[in-house]
């Protein structure tokens, strides 16, 4: 298997999660992400773990909570609108500080929008992915390989910190395929027994664990949310990722996720052939997001460019990790429409790249 | 340099299929490639088409507007991309289902009576291919070996019998 080979995004996602030790996955269908559930439906049985697919979204993640609480890696994927279906669950297993991961595989939205490629749901997704004083962890790979890698590491963070992490795709993602690699690895095996909050059989050995978000006294509801938020600062210090491409010197920083950022770095590699002074920052992590790696990109920078497929949604991260330190413009296309490398560099060109 | 292909027609003409022989073909020269399926409503029952990178460098965008590359096989998608085309690129067309003629100068067109020629050959269906045995013949995307190789690679084991067939229809395609 380490020889590379074509895949789609959504079944490179399939095959990594059972690689990272994924037992149960629970699913509904909706585009542009259903190649997942396609997928697993066919090889989780082969690998002895448990596909279903759940009479909707919301029965999906809520069997994701009680997987998880069993100690059990455990998947749920959809997209925008299907997430928002979920957001109620995803609240419970934060509440509850269980593992899990979640695919979004983003599409047009509101409401059921569309279901071409879209970027819209990053305010949901780092700010209220449901109700309650959390976080996730939120992973945006920008290739089908990097999806691949990813997986493992949302799977083993997510058990590290006890909260669920999404792994922000979009329909561009999904649908493309692209080379990848598999490691030479055994399938993981996540061992609930190690996991001594799992409620799961123990022989009588201990007592019994109980899983549970009600916390009636709000005195020990503040001590919980307090202990959880201590774990935040943790994974804020030591797992923020960006990759930054040309700012040395770079005048203008672009600054794009995901898809965006391959669109993103096509321009401004059109802009150094042209030579203008132009870097890039891609977020890896959007939640913890990377504000030391920005603000050491944007050192020389005399203007910032958020680039996203939404009105406009990261664009005011960037600007709280910049502090206002610098001018930060936008530019976007929503809807499902893909932004073209040309629109960005002209935009580049337009913000005095050219001076 | 990227070639940008792009590849249009009916569902069911094998669009998709052409697409993934043209990544491997790629990929098993050791190059980037990108492949991108439309995925909207048109999928079911009407036009379908599929983008194709494949370069030297990392692929930026997998969506193809401004094809080097395109073949058509039928008259919605010829309409549609025949003026898409950047100058210099060169277009393939199955000119048993796309009546047009194009009347620009700054591309190669090849005209390819591909639906016919599978038909009277007995190899119904395998038009895509025979347009992909053309595409060879005048762009050396690749060698007949990494041909045979993706083939096998992409025809699932248990249709392995129609690989030789569709080496026929390479070879059939290389002679228009």
């Amino acid at each position: 298997m380490a020889e590379k080979t074509l895949m789609k995004g959504n079944e490179a996602l399939a095959e990594a999660a059972i690689r990272a030790g994924c037992k149960c996955f629970f699913g509904y269908p909706i585009t542009p992400q259903t190649e997942i559930s396609a997928y697993l439906s066919k090889r989780m049985p082969k690998v002895g773990g448990v596909f279903l697919q759940a009479e909707s979204e919301v029965a999906a993640i809520n069997m994701v909570y009680g997987c998880a609480g069993s100690g059990i890696r455990c998947m749920t994927s959809s997209s925008s609108p299907g997430i928002s279906l979920k957001t109620e669950g995803i609240s419970y297993i934060a509440g509850a500080d269980l593992p899990c991961v979640i695919i979004n595989v983003q599409r047009g939205g509101p409401g059921l929008g569309g279901i071409q490629p879209s970027q819209a749901d990053y305010w949901q997704v780092t700010h209220a992915l449901g109700h309650g004083d959390f976080h996730a962890l939120v992973f945006a790979p920008a290739s089908v390989q990097e999806m691949v890698n990813t997986v493992t590491k949302a799977f083993d963070l997510a058990d590290q910190f006890r909260m669920p992490a999404v792994i922000l795709a979009d329909g561009l993602l999904g649908q493309m395929m692209e080379p990848v690699q598999f490691e030479e690895c055994e399938i993981k095996m996540s061992d609930a027994s190690k996991k001594p909050w799992a409620a799961c059989g123990h022989k009588n050995e201990r007592k019994h664990n109980i899983i549970n978000s009600l916390y009636l006294k709000p005195e020990q509801l503040e001590d919980t949310i307090k202990e959880r938020f201590e774990r935040y600062e943790k994974v804020k210090a030591n797992h923020t990722e960006a990759v930054c491409d040309y700012c040395e010197d770079a005048e203008i920083v672009v600054v794009a996720y995901g898809s965006t950022a391959r669109l993103a770095k096509s321009a401004v590699d059109a802009a150094r052939k042209e030579g203008i002074k132009a870097g890039i920052v891609r977020p890896v992590t959007l939640w913890p997001f990377p504000v030391n790696e920005l603000n050491e990109a944007c050192r020389n920078a005399k203007k910032v460019l958020t680039v996203e497929m939404s009105m406009g949604q990261m664009v005011d991260d960037v600007k709280l990790a910049l502090n206002c330190s610098k001018p930060v413009e936008f530019l976007g296309r929503t809807g499902g429409v893909i932004p073209k490398p040309a629109e960005i560099l002209a935009k580049i060109k337009e913000m005095g790249g050219n001076d | 340099m990227t070639n940008e292909i792009l590849l249009a027609g009916f569902g069911g003409q094998g669009i998709l299929f052409m697409g993934k022989m043209l990544a491997y073909f790629g990929l098993y020269e050791d190059k980037q490639v990108s492949w991108l399926p439309s995925y909207g409503p048109e999928m079911r029952g009407g036009t379908c088409n599929c983008s194709v990178c494949i370069s030297d460098d990392p692929i930026g965008s997998p969506l193809v507007d401004e094809p080097n590359t395109l073949i058509v096989m039928n008259t919605p998608s010829y309409d549609k991309f025949i003026n898409t085309v950047v100058p210099g690129g060169i277009a393939l067309i199955d000119s048993t289902l796309v009546d047009g003629k194009c009347d620009r100068t700054d591309i190669n067109v090849f005209y390819v009576p591909a639906t016919a020629l599978a038909n009277e050959n007995n190899m119904k269906g395998m038009a895509n291919i025979i347009l992909l045995g053309k595409l060879l013949k005048e762009t050396n995307i690749t060698s007949m070996e990494t041909v045979r190789k993706a083939m096998e690679k992409v025809i699932p084991p248990k249709k392995a019998h129609l690989i030789e067939t569709n080496i026929k229809a390479i070879e059939l395609g290389m002679a228009q």
